[in-house]
């Protein structure tokens, strides 16, 4: 059984061209494979879709606001408390202080979804990290990263974020960084056993004759392999971080007002089901179709960049 | 058997210290104090702040009080409460058969849906049952807890009574009038138990789907279909055992998840139990509870998965002969 990386056997399957061997057109290159691979998969297609919508109406937030709602963020109109979508000018309605609705959308997007990828990316440091290190290094460092990884895996994520909660008051970036830093553990084992199953290939060996020091083999060599797994693992990543950041939110433990979150605005529409139930239901099905759409362009991803990860 | 289980349990013991290490130092690395109100004091001398940390035993270092507080803990002793003054312990242990209910309905729930749901359209493959099926479970995976549990108050007790329908309770565990029996209990758990079980039920139902068809895929499944045995014998009879396999682990890895579900559905249906009480604590900064509430969850995830590998192992004859 040939188990060695796509990307791999591409080059191999290349070369067999160049040689004349077998194909006289010549092999698509491994990037416009996965195209093609990804791009026959409509669903993921249009979760593609759908993601960068979310995104450019989040990330664009000022621009919404000044060209669409024409209204800040925290502007109140205090006489048009529960207006209904579609009326008096307001797209999605206006909330229990007379804010718009669609604006506070933007904004509150901007920072739930700067929120989940800032603690994405550190996650992805730390994880690979320490789970290549351990891999590569082994001996007690390895049992010392391991038995930390276990700890860490018996606290629930939630209970350790609230513990955590107690003890500081969080601001957008330290939220990041305090969800990184309790959600590392699933990468840092995925990448340590991909890094024990990589080292002892011939081409690390190759590389080691050659003189190449143990960083560069970790940097050139081996980590490039785990790319696939890294981006699928942060693509699926990202929505679970949305759904954690609105979690601590909507407890009023996360982003506080006045700053808007997708949380933090259903925290408050908690309190007005019987005048607007869309100041309720607005957000949070915002919140399900991103996190919809990135579960399912990872799913895609994962087809499409690596098919031995699919279970 | 024996000898597993003695080294399984044997490797609790590291864990459960790390876990209380990682607690302790996350308390102790914040800055302030028990006495940081009294420090700040101008009024208070700065001999009896002095006097009131010795008699806290706040003047040791680290070590000698994470050892001290260990030798506490492992009594069953977790400190006061910093609002209520009461034993931490009495505090969470009054709540826990709250949560357990809660936490223990949604769990049959999930597994009464999810197995049959399973097994059923991985026998009819690309029915159209299977296809609604599956579209329900992708986007049922995706759906926020707490957003479910809103929309759940919002149709079921706001609308419902301005339609002129039967309403279900909102919150609460059961009718401050006349309340407390078993049918009055029974209605208040219904909305928060399903929603606490709705995401997990989609995750499994798919899961149990895609084991069942790899296992209705293996050599003996079709060995016995050969025989003449009828359809229904060979999924329950011979699929069912190997496909549940997988079920036991994934079981046991979602109890930290059901846990983090209940904080957020207790919270919003005012059930009174254990992630309701962490949530409370947590705004009033009342850490020692938090604190131990920590602490008692992880035990319990910990035993849980311990439960899960004692249960495999007796579930799947290969792992105790091999």
């Amino acid at each position: 059984m040939d188990d060695t990386h796509p990307a791999v056997s591409n080059v191999r399957q290349v070369r067999q061209s160049r040689s004349g061997a077998r194909l006289s057109a010549p092999a698509a290159s491994p990037l416009r494979q996965m195209w093609r691979r990804f791009a026959s998969n409509h669903v993921a297609l249009f979760a593609l879709l759908v993601t960068v919508l979310v995104l450019v109406f989040s990330l664009g937030a000022p621009l919404v606001s000044h060209f669409v709602t024409h209204r800040g963020y925290a502007e109140q109109v205090l006489l048009d408390r529960f207006t209904p979508p579609f009326t008096h000018g307001y797209i999605l309605g206006a909330d229990n202080l007379g804010r718009d609705e669609l604006t506070r959308l933007a904004y509150g997007g901007r920072v739930s979804i700067s929120v989940a990828l800032l603690a994405t990316l550190s996650a992805l440091t730390l994880g690979v990290g320490l789970g290549a290190t351990a891999g590569f290094l082994g001996g007690w460092y390895d049992a010392l990263i391991m038995r930390v990884t276990d700890v860490f895996l018996a606290i629930p994520v939630l209970v350790l974020l609230l513990f955590i909660a107690s003890l500081h008051a969080f601001g957008p970036f330290s939220l990041a960084i305090v969800i990184a830093g309790v959600s590392w553990m699933s990468l840092a084992r995925l990448v340590r056993a991909e890094v024990l199953s990589l080292r002892q290939r011939e081409w690390i060996e190759a590389a080691r004759v050659s003189g190449a020091s143990d960083w560069r083999i970790v940097a050139r060599h081996l980590l490039p392999q785990t790319a696939p797994l890294i981006i699928v693992w942060a693509t699926l990543t990202v929505p679970s971080f949305i759904i954690v950041e609105a979690t601590l939110s909507f407890l009023g433990l996360g982003i506080q007002v006045p700053v808007p979150s997708w949380g933090n605005m259903l925290n408050d529409a908690q309190k007005f089901y019987a005048q607007s139930w869309t100041l309720a239901f607005i957000p949070g099905a915002l919140i399900y179709v991103t996190v919809l759409a990135i579960n399912l362009l990872g799913q895609g991803l994962r087809d499409a960049l690596d098919p031995r990860l699919q279970r | 058997m024996t000898r597993y289980l003695a080294r399984r349990i044997l490797t609790l013991i590291p864990l459960l210290l790390g876990i209380s290490l990682v607690t302790f130092l996350l308390a102790t690395a914040t800055p302030g104090s028990p006495v940081s109100r009294l420090e700040f004091n101008a009024s208070a001398r700065p001999a009896d702040v002095a006097r009131i940390k010795a008699q806290l035993g706040l003047d040791q270092p680290p070590l000698v009080r994470y050892f001290e507080w260990l030798s506490h803990v492992a009594r069953g002793d977790l400190g006061l409460s910093l609002i209520t003054y009461r034993p931490v312990s009495t505090t969470i242990f009054e709540k826990l058969p709250a949560t357990l209910l809660l936490t223990g309905s949604a769990l049959c729930l999930s597994l009464m849906f999810s197995i049959p749901i399973g097994i059923y359209t991985a026998t009819r493959r690309n029915s159209w049952i299977d296809r609604i099926a599956t579209l329900v479970t992708t986007g049922g995976i995706a759906v926020p807890t707490f957003w479910l549990g809103m929309m759940m108050i919002v149709l079921f007790s706001v609308k419902f009574r301005q339609w002129g329908l039967p309403t279900l309770p909102s919150g609460g565990m059961y009718s401050l009038h006349g309340g407390g029996g078993f049918g009055d209990r029974l209605l208040h758990l219904m909305m928060p138990a399903v929603a606490l079980a709705f995401v997990q039920t989609a995750v499994w139902t798919s899961y149990v789907r895609t084991q069942m068809i790899e296992v209705l895929q293996a050599d003996y499944i079709r060995v016995a279909s050969a025989k003449g045995l009828p359809h229904w014998t060979i999924v329950g009879r011979h699929a069912l055992r190997n496909a549940m396999l997988p079920l036991i682990t994934l079981l046991a890895l979602d109890i930290p998840a059901l846990f983090g579900g209940a904080v957020v559905v207790e919270t919003i249906f005012a059930w009174n139990g254990i992630g309701r009480l962490i949530v409370n604590a947590t705004m009033q900064r009342d850490y020692t509870v938090v604190m131990g509430e920590v602490l008692i969850i992880s035990t319990i995830t910990v035993l849980a998965n311990l439960l899960a590998d004692i249960l495999y192992q007796i579930a799947d004859p290969r792992l105790s002969h091999g």
